[in-house]
C-alpha cells in the first residue's frame, strides 16, 4: 500500500516538504471521481513563474499582435486592387495575402494551404507533441488571457476559491463586474479586429466610430464578442476537453516516441510528503504537493499520465521545477519527455530521444512535395484564364438553310493590375460565322480588351454551314491568348445529327 | 416534504412519486435550459405587444410597431424601382439601335429582357426560347413575322391574332375541315410541299397539286413557296417547320389550318421592358 493511501486527504499535512505548500487541488478528471454525468467542476488555475510560462507570455503576444494588426498593414497594388495587406474581399471575389491574389476560380491554393497547415500540424505534433494545443490555439491563448485578467483581479487561486464560496457582498460585485466587463472588451476588440479581414480596415473603423457600418458588420462583432466571451471566458477547458476534435485526431498523430508533458514515474514514485532531513532513499521525488494540479488550466493531474484533456501546455513543468528547487532535487521531475523514455528508465536503460522515425520523414516529405507544388504553382500562375459554357438550353440551333449553330458564354480573365488585349481563336472546327454580341461578325482571332483585374463575358455564336457539319459533337478548343500566355479550354460543338 | 428521499441505486433524489414500487428519479432541467425557456415567454410578451400578433374576428392585433410584410415588400420594390429609375429613363429615350451600341445600356437592356422572357414568354417559347410545337424557335433565323429589331417591338407590342386592334393577323383556311378541297387533294398538295422543301415526293402528286397550289396557297405563301412575312406566311422550302416537317404534320396543317396565338403585350408590359424583351430576343442568335 502507498504512502499516498494511508494519509487521507483530512489529515494530510499543509506542507509537502520544508518551504512546500500542500495544496489540495484534485484532478477535475480523476478515475475516482468520474461519473456519467457530472457538473462542471470549477477550475482556478494558480499563476506559475518559469520558462514555460514566458514562452506561453511571449507566443501570447506575438499571436495577438499577428491577429490584431495584420490588417492594418499595407500592401501597394496600383490603382486596379485595394492596398491591404491581408484582405478576404467577400464582395469583390478576391482573396489578397501580400504578393498573392486569389481569385474564386483558383481556390485549390487555400486548399493547398490548408493541407500545409494539417501536415504541419502533424508533423509538430509527432515530434514535439501538441504544441498547437498547449502555445498556440486561439482557445488557449484567449483563455490564458482571460484567466490573467481574472487573476489580477480576483487574486490567484486560493483567493479566487475564497471569492467563490464567499456570500455576495459590494466587494465580490465589484470583482466580478469588472472581471466580466474586461473580458467584454476583450471580446469586443477580439470581434471588432475579425472584420477588419473583409474590408479596408481605415474606412471600416472609421465608420464603427461613425456608426455608420453596415449591419451585418455589427453583427458579425456581436456573434463574435458572444463567442470569445462564452468560449474563452466561461467555457474554456471544455472546449477543448469536450467540442475539439483534435485530442481525438491527436491520438493517431503521436506514438511512443513523440515529446509530451510527462510526469517521470520512474523518477516520482512512490509519492508521499516530506520532511526535511528525511532520506530520500527508498521513495520517488514527487513530495505530493498538487501544485502541478493546482497550476493546471485543465484542471487535470499530469501525474495520472498522458491523457485527452493535457493541452501540453508545460505549466506543470513551471510549479514542479519551482518546487524541485526549494527542496534541492534537481528539476525536470515533470518534462517534456515521452513514453518510450520513461519505459527505458524503468527497466533502467539511457532515455534517447528519437525524432527521426518513419512518420515524421513521411510528414517531412508530403510537407516539402506538398509546398513545392505550391511554390511552383504560385510562380508560374497564369495572369489570363477562360472559361466556357455552352449553351444547353436549347442545346443547338437548326437554321432554315440547315447550318446549325451554337452558343458558348466565354469568360474572359485578365488577372494582372493593367488593361490588356486578347486574341481570341477557335479550333476544330470551321465556322461559317463566328457573331460576339455586341461586337457583330467576327474573324478569328479577333481581339478583346478586358480591363485591369476584370472578368469580361463575352456570347459567341459559332454558326457551321451544312457541308462542314460532322455527326454526333466534334471536340472544338477556344484559346485566349496575349502572345505571352495562352490559355486552351476546350469544348464541344453539337450537330444535332446522330453520330 | 420533510426528509429527502434519495435512491440507493443511483444516488439521486426522487420525487416521492411511487408506482408499483418504481421510483421517480428527480433529475430537474438543466438551469440553462430553463432560462432560454423563461427568456423566450418574456420574448413572446414582448413580441405580442410589438408585432402583429393575434387574429380577432375583423382582422388582427397590429402592434406598436405596426409592421406589415406586405408594406415591406411594397417599399422595397419601389426602391429597386427607384435604383433602376435612371437606366429605365435611358432606356425609355433611346432607340434599339443605339441600346445596342451603347454596352452598359446593353447589359441592362439584356438583364431586365431575360427576366422579362422568363416571367411572360417562356410559358410558350420555353425557357431558351427554344419554341415548341406550335410555338416558334426564336433563336434561329426564321422569323414569321421579321427578325428586325423594330419587327420584334412589334410583335411583342400587338401579338399575334390577338385581342390588339392593330393586331399581327392572318387566317390560314382549314381546306380539309370546312371542305375547301378534297381529301385526295390535300393529299397532292402535302406531296407538293414535301417537293417544295426539297424532299423526294410522288411526282405525279405534284403534277396534279400544282395549279392547286397556285389557286390556293400561292396568295400567301407566295409562288415558289417562299413566305411572305406581311401575312405570316412561312417559308415552306426552308427545313424549318412550326408545326412539324412529316407528312402527316403537313397534311394535318393544310386539313386544319391551326394558327397560335400572341397576346399583345402593349398594355401589359411597360414600353422600356418591351424594348428589353426585343433586344434580348434579337441577342438570341436570329436577330436581323
Amino acid at each position: 500500500m502507498s504512502i499516498h493511501a494511508v494519509i487521507t486527504r483530512r489529515e494530510a499535512p499543509t506542507m509537502a516538504a520544508q518551504g512546500v505548500e500542500r495544496s489540495d487541488a484534485e484532478a477535475s478528471n480523476s478515475a475516482a471521481n468520474r461519473k456519467f454525468y457530472k457538473s462542471r467542476v470549477p477550475i482556478y488555475p494558480k499563476m506559475v513563474h518559469g520558462t514555460f510560462r514566458r514562452i506561453k507570455w511571449v507566443v501570447m503576444a506575438i499571436t495577438l499582435g499577428i491577429y490584431y494588426l495584420t490588417p492594418w498593414i499595407r500592401w501597394d497594388r496600383g490603382a486596379s486592387a485595394p492596398n491591404q495587406a491581408v484582405l478576404v474581399d467577400l464582395a469583390h471575389e478576391r482573396f489578397y495575402f501580400f504578393f498573392i491574389e486569389i481569385w474564386p476560380q483558383e481556390v485549390y491554393y487555400i486548399t493547398g494551404l490548408l493541407i500545409l497547415s494539417a501536415v504541419s500540424l502533424f508533423l509538430a505534433t509527432a515530434l514535439f507533441g501538441r504544441l498547437w494545443c498547449g502555445y498556440t490555439c486561439p482557445q488557449t491563448v484567449w483563455t490564458d488571457l482571460f484567466i490573467y485578467v481574472e487573476n489580477l483581479i480576483e487574486g490567484d487561486r486560493s483567493a479566487r476559491i475564497r471569492l467563490a464560496a464567499e456570500p455576495w457582498s459590494a466587494q465580490k460585485v465589484v470583482k466580478r463586474v469588472s472581471k466580466h466587463a474586461i473580458w467584454l472588451v476583450i471580446a469586443l476588440a477580439t470581434g471588432g479586429a475579425w472584420v477588419f479581414y473583409f474590408t479596408d480596415a481605415p474606412a471600416l473603423a472609421h465608420g464603427l466610430l461613425t456608426g455608420s457600418a453596415s449591419p451585418v458588420i455589427y453583427a458579425a462583432i456581436g456573434v463574435l464578442t458572444f463567442t470569445t466571451y462564452s468560449l474563452g471566458g466561461l467555457m474554456r477547458e471544455q472546449v477543448c476537453t469536450y467540442m475539439c476534435p483534435w485530442p481525438r485526431i491527436q491520438g493517431a498523430m503521436t506514438d511512443r516516441d513523440a515529446l509530451s508533458v510527462t510526469y517521470r514515474v520512474d523518477r516520482g514514485e512512490k509519492r508521499g510528503p516530506h520532511k526535511k532531513g528525511q532520506p530520500w532513499e527508498g521513495r520517488g521525488h514527487c513530495i505530493d504537493c498538487n501544485q502541478c494540479v493546482a497550476a493546471c488550466p485543465m484542471g487535470i493531474d499530469i501525474r495520472d499520465g498522458l491523457q485527452l484533456e493535457c493541452i501540453n501546455c508545460g505549466l506543470c513543468i513551471d510549479a514542479c521545477d519551482e518546487v524541485m528547487g526549494k527542496i534541492d532535487l534537481p528539476k525536470g521531475l515533470i518534462a517534456y519527455d515521452t513514453d518510450a523514455n520513461v519505459q527505458r528508465r524503468l527497466r533502467g536503460e539511457k532515455a534517447r530521444f528519437r525524432f527521426v522515425r518513419p512518420r515524421t520523414v513521411l510528414y517531412t516529405v508530403v510537407l516539402v512535395v506538398v509546398g513545392a507544388v505550391m511554390l511552383l504553382g504560385l510562380a508560374t500562375r497564369k495572369t489570363i484564364d477562360l472559361d466556357v459554357l455552352r449553351d444547353r438550353n436549347p442545346n443547338f440551333v437548326t437554321l432554315a438553310d440547315g447550318a446549325v449553330r451554337n452558343a458558348y458564354t466565354l469568360k474572359v480573365m485578365n488577372r494582372a493590375d493593367r488593361a490588356r488585349n486578347f486574341w481570341l481563336s477557335l479550333e476544330g472546327i470551321k465556322p461559317r460565322i463566328v457573331d460576339v454580341i455586341g461586337l457583330g461578325n467576327v474573324t478569328l482571332p479577333t481581339k478583346i480588351s478586358v480591363e485591369a483585374d476584370k472578368v469580361r463575358t463575352l456570347r459567341v455564336l459559332v454558326t457551321v454551314a451544312p457541308r462542314d457539319l460532322k455527326p454526333g459533337s466534334s471536340e472544338i478548343e477556344f484559346t485566349a491568348s496575349d502572345h505571352r500566355e495562352t490559355r486552351r479550354v476546350e469544348a464541344v460543338f453539337v450537330s444535332g445529327a446522330a453520330p | 416534504m420533510s426528509k429527502k428521499d434519495v435512491d440507493q441505486h443511483t444516488g439521486t433524489e426522487t420525487t416521492g412519486h411511487e408506482w408499483d414500487g418504481i421510483k421517480e428519479l428527480n433529475t430537474p432541467l438543466p438551469r440553462w435550459w430553463l432560462g432560454i425557456f423563461y427568456a423566450c415567454i418574456v420574448w413572446a410578451v414582448g413580441y405580442w405587444v410589438l408585432m402583429p400578433a393575434w387574429p380577432l374576428v375583423h382582422g388582427y392585433t397590429h402592434g406598436l410597431l405596426n409592421h406589415s410584410q406586405r408594406d415591406a415588400v411594397t417599399a422595397a420594390v419601389q426602391q429597386l424601382k427607384d435604383a433602376r429609375a435612371a437606366k429605365e429613363h435611358e432606356l425609355d429615350h433611346a432607340t434599339l439601335e443605339q441600346i445596342q451600341a451603347n454596352p452598359d445600356l446593353l447589359q441592362f437592356a439584356l438583364a431586365e429582357g431575360k427576366a422579362a422572357f422568363g416571367d411572360n414568354c417562356a410559358p410558350c417559347h420555353g425557357s431558351g426560347a427554344q419554341g415548341g410545337h406550335g410555338y416558334p424557335n426564336l433563336n434561329d433565323d426564321v422569323w414569321l413575322w421579321g427578325g428586325k429589331l423594330e419587327d420584334i417591338q412589334h410583335t411583342i407590342t400587338v401579338g399575334v391574332r390577338s385581342t390588339a386592334p392593330d393586331t399581327r393577323q392572318s387566317q390560314m383556311p382549314s381546306f380539309g375541315r370546312d371542305n375547301i378541297l378534297k381529301p385526295e387533294q390535300i393529299d397532292d398538295l402535302t406531296e407538293y410541299v414535301v417537293h417544295l422543301s426539297g424532299r423526294a415526293a410522288d411526282a405525279k402528286a405534284v403534277a396534279r397539286a400544282t395549279k392547286l397550289f397556285a389557286d390556293n396557297c400561292a396568295a400567301c405563301h407566295g409562288p415558289a413557296g417562299k413566305g411572305n412575312r406581311q401575312f405570316g406566311a412561312p417559308n415552306l422550302t426552308d427545313n424549318e417547320w412550326l408545326y412539324g416537317p412529316t407528312r402527316e404534320d403537313i397534311h394535318d396543317q393544310i386539313w386544319y389550318g391551326r394558327g397560335g396565338v400572341m397576346p399583345t403585350w402593349g398594355g401589359r408590359l411597360s414600353p422600356e421592358t418591351i424594348k428589353s424583351l426585343a433586344v434580348y430576343v434579337h441577342s438570341l442568335g436570329g436577330g436581323e
